[in-house]
């Protein structure tokens, strides 16, 4: 058995490393779904309801079928045999409506998909889609989730009137006695409202059928490139190694593409049907109607509390709106929000109640963060409520009920165990970067200038590197296969599939350091079915966590391998090799060999040794024993115009702890994207349906995600808390950023307006929106 | 109804019989076969389409090939030269100053202009120079941090 010593030399991990990925980004080489380009493909454009609710009443296709250009138009019927689109969550008592691929008699949202035409290029199929006559009986909509549990309001799915879809109550120590011995209960109804993700990049999906050999490919910009391929051979009953997928470049998903969509199994469907390869490109609008929106939660929160500030219990209803269909994970948000509501407090009494809505809108699913922002913002605001009412600072009454650093592991009352965590220590250096006590007294003194300087503090845990396989829907590992090749360069598969976050580069820094090489000798590949072996994907903050384990362990075994080869080339046991910057010695010989050497004679094998097989290849599937808990604390400082309502953040703080750092440029990149996402959804964004269904915000002229000019310059910091759960340590910060940001602004803001009494504003913090809750404090 | 253009594309001509309602985008990608410019909105917000036509940034979404015809469009795949790369998709990369990739053609075609206004912008400067371009992935910082980094480095070229 080879010793497990460590003896590398750490060149590259934890080096602030520019990215392997960009020379190809940065140069407009690079290969989006929409640059695919194949002999004689098609392309389909689809007809999507304009109605938020309405009776299919005939659809006539043939002046359409007849335009020039068009191969042909498919309608609900025709797609009839494909399996409905899939979602990957039981809860008991769930009701689960069938979600075929294209509508058949009825419409639930704008945007559900009724038809399809199929041209030789783009604009012919715009023409023909105009040809096609849709006659629709509207009906009444419902697409407020708490209108929608209203007596009387529109049935979503006329079989189930109430508009429920599910149900669950939850609860952890005793709350009624909390609350009955609470010194101060504070209570507040708060609203994490709808959001469109926004990836930069729209879904587009081609497809090819080989008729010969029975095969189909299909290249879809998803962040799931395995399960969807699952999922998509038994939705066209096809055999799953008769499907490739391959994801490529992917212009952004942050949880909108964790998901099997309908135009994926259609697409796949037409190119069988009419043996040419079809490519479909969303447009942005079609983006903003039928790919999944976030958040949604209407949230009724008791805060209880003794009178030295001492949180004792959390009571929670939340109010989920989940739009018309389940996508593959969307009942599970309030429930991973539930999990995390007590968010990083040592208090051990909650009950929570979710009421899952279906409403007259595109289903709502995993926007990055997806449950815990909703969590965070509701405890974070509970507690500065708590704060407010009991007249304490709400660092001081963070500090009181944060676990101790010897508390860990922690268990929750909702089930959980913190992993490890040092909760104050991001409160307290983010304190020291803002000079708190000096900038609370500069405070004091604008406020006498009639001046409205706030700040607000978020002290955020979050849940991620998922996870634990029972605790997922499909598994919670992730896969690496490490391959070295004979001239020594090293091929990482990962089953990750990442998209923008710079896996490329940080485990080629993991395989460089491993073997003695450089970053640049390293190629990582992900993402196509036919090369990588099955694998879970990228989401939930776990590519690195998971994926990256997963990663190591291959590349642990290939060192120990490489070891042996080593050993019986210098003639001595693998114990007494030395493996440092790709030279393997020995005190018992005075040869040497490198890593060059080691991977020629792998494969060429001229003295192979006795009880070791040829090649140098392993693959590991990496199953974590719990999930990890990021932690930090946000600070923003703001300045709000009495006159216009319109919040001008002056400083804004982060320091995170996300665990072991590979790539520290990578993981501030991470940071500030998730803090302007966080901003984004506090002062600017909501997705708008009106009463009738329709979605106001349905193009990027209405929906606004920031700006260069809205995110302020962010002093980013981290603490460093390695995780147990996994040998690098590593925890997550895909999401961090989103989680700890909108409850620090709106605390930052409702501090600020807090001498004229305001106690709450739901976000998006417009200026409207801050400017009414002012002029309704100062008429009262 | 289909008119014949001819259109310098960064430095070379392309010539092509189009319909009049052809975007210059989609004469970029499928007709010059050019698909680092990419499309993110189709309504002129977002910015991932930014070409230089007759060296002023445009959204190419909404200018049309015909509009294009006898002029000089650079995109993307025509700034670096002899595989050295320019000095703004130089301190992109170094600054990491993109994520999923998908709006920075755009954004460094108009960062590439920005600096042939304005060749020392302040950070706020060039936070409202590049609002017409949108990025969901880097928060901005990284790439406000790129166009001061290819500022200084093209000024101790000239």
């Amino acid at each position: 058995m080879a010793t497990t010593t460590p003896t590398k030399v750490e060149a590259y991990v934890g080096k602030r490393m520019r990215r392997q990925e960009d020379p190809r980004l940065i140069t407009g080489a690079a290969t989006y779904a929409d640059d695919i380009k194949k002999p004689g493909m098609l392309y389909a454009m689809i007809l999507r309801s304009p109605h938020g609710a309405a009776r299919i009443r005939g659809l006539r296709t043939e002046a359409a079928a007849k335009a020039p250009g068009v191969y042909a138009v498919f309608t609900g019927a025709d797609v009839a045999g494909v399996g409905p689109v899939p979602c990957a969550i039981s809860l008991p008592g769930l009701r689960v409506p069938k979600h075929t691929i294209l509508a058949t008699n009825r419409v639930y949202y704008v945007g559900h998909a009724v038809a399809v035409v199929v041209a030789t290029d783009r604009y012919k199929a715009a023409d023909a889609l105009e040809l096609i006559e849709a006659d629709y009986d509207p009906l009444p909509a419902v697409s407020d989730p708490e209108k929608a549990l209203e007596k009387g309001a529109a049935a979503v799915h006329p079989e189930w009137p109430d508009n429920i879809a599910f149900t669950q109550h939850t609860e952890g120590g005793d709350l009624k006695k909390a609350f009955a011995e609470a010194g101060v209960i504070v209570k507040q109804r708060i609203v994490s409202q709808r959001l469109i993700p926004t990836a930069m990049e729209t879904r587009g999906v081609v497809a090819e059928w080989s008729p010969g050999d029975k095969n189909l490919s299909i290249w879809s910009s998803t962040q799931i490139p395995h399960l969807m391929r699952t999922q998509v051979a038994l939705m066209l009953g096809i055999p799953e190694n008769h499907l490739r997928v391959v994801t490529p470049e992917v212009g952004g998903g942050f949880g909108s593409k964790v998901n099997v969509y309908a135009e994926e199994a259609l697409m796949g469907f037409i190119a069988m049907k009419i043996n040419k390869p079809v490519k479909w490109i969303e447009s942005r609008r079609e983006n903003f109607q039928a790919t999944i929106h976030g958040r949604g939660h209407v949230d009724y929160a008791e805060l209880s509390a003794a009178k030295d500030g001492t949180i004792t219990g959390l009571k929670i209803k939340i109010i989920q709106d989940l739009g018309a269909y389940h996508q593959l994970l969307g009942p599970l948000m309030p429930v991973l929000s539930v999990l995390m509501m007590p968010g990083i407090y040592n208090f051990h009494n909650v009950e929570a109640d979710i009421v899952g809505v279906f409403t007259n809108a595109v289903p709502t699913d995993a926007y990055r963060g997806a449950g815990r922002p909703e969590a965070t913002h509701v405890i974070e605001r509970m507690v500065d409520i708590l704060a407010a009412e009991l007249k304490m600072d709400p660092a001081e009454i963070r500090l009181k009920n944060f676990p101790s650093k010897d508390d860990f592991p922690f268990s929750t009352a909702t089930g959980l165990v913190y992993d490890s965590g040092e909760y104050d220590k991001p409160l307290r250096r983010a304190m020291q970067i803002l000079e708190y006590p000096k900038t609370r007294q500069a405070q004091a003194d604008a406020r006498k200038q009639g001046r409205h300087v706030g700040i607000g503090i978020s002290t955020y845990g979050e849940i991620c590197a998922f996870g634990p396989s029972p605790a997922t829907p499909a598994g919670g590992w992730e896969s690496a296969t490490v391959r070295i090749e004979p001239t020594a360069k090293v091929t990482v598969m990962t089953g990750a599939s990442p998209h923008g976050q710079g896996q490329e580069t940080s485990f080629a820094q993991l395989a460089a350091d491993a073997f003695g090489v450089t970053p640049d000798d390293i190629t990582v590949l992900h993402g196509d079915t036919a090369v990588v072996q099955y694998g879970i994907g990228t989401f939930g903050s776990r590519a690195t966590a998971v994926g990256g384990t997963a990663v190591y362990l291959a590349l642990q075994d290939l060192q120990a391998k490489c070891r042996k080869f080593a050993a019986h080339m210098l003639g001595v046991a693998p114990d007494d090799v030395q493996a440092e910057g790709g030279v393997y010695s020995s005190a018992r010989s005075s040869k040497t060999v490198t890593f060059g050497d080691v991977a020629l004679e792998a494969h060429i094998c001229r003295n192979l040794p006795p009880g070791l097989e040829p090649g140098l290849v392993a693959t590991r599937f990496f199953e974590p024993s719990n999930f990890a808990f990021p932690f930090g604390a946000h600070i923003a400082h703001v300045e709000v115009d009495g006159e216009t309502g319109e919040v001008k953040i002056l400083r804004y703080i982060a320091v995170d702890d996300c665990g072991k750092v590979i790539n520290p440029l990578l993981v501030d990149g991470q940071v500030h994207g998730g803090v302007a996402q966080g901003l984004g959804q506090a002062l600017l964004e909501e997705a708008v349906y009106d009463e009738g269904g329709q979605l106001v915000t349905g193009e990027l002229m209405t929906y606004a995600i920031p700006k260069a000019h809205h995110v302020p310059e962010i002093e980013s910091e981290r603490t460093e808390t390695p995780s147990p759960v996994n040998p690098l340590g590593v925890k997550g910060v895909g999401e961090a950023g989103t989680i700890g940001c909108s409850p620090s602004l709106v605390n930052a803001v409702v501090d600020a307006l807090a001498p004229l009494g305001v106690r709450h504003i739901d976000m998006p913090m417009t200026p409207q929106r801050v400017w009414r809750a002012i002029s309704e404090r100062s008429r009262a | 109804m289909e008119k014949s253009i001819r259109v310098n594309v960064n430095g070379k001509t392309v010539e092509a019989t189009v319909e009049p309602r052809l975007l210059l985008v989609h004469f970029l990608r499928e007709v010059a076969a050019l698909t680092g410019t990419h499309v993110g909105c189709e309504t002129t917000v977002c910015g991932a389409c930014t070409v230089l036509l007759e060296g002023r940034a445009v959204k190419s979404c909404t200018v049309l090939a015909v509009q294009a015809d006898g002029r000089k469009v650079e995109t993307i795949e025509g700034l670096a030269h002899n595989g050295a790369l320019h000095p703004v998709q130089e301190a992109f990369w170094n600054e990491h100053g993109l994520q999923c990739g998908f709006c920075t053609p755009g954004m460094i075609m108009t960062s590439v202009q920005l600096l042939s206004d304005q060749p020392d912008p302040s950070r706020e400067e060039i936070r409202h120079g590049i609002e017409g371009n949108l990025c969901r992935c880097t928060g901005y910082m990284h790439i406000v941090n790129a166009v001061r980094a290819a500022a200084k480095k093209m000024a101790a070229r000239a």
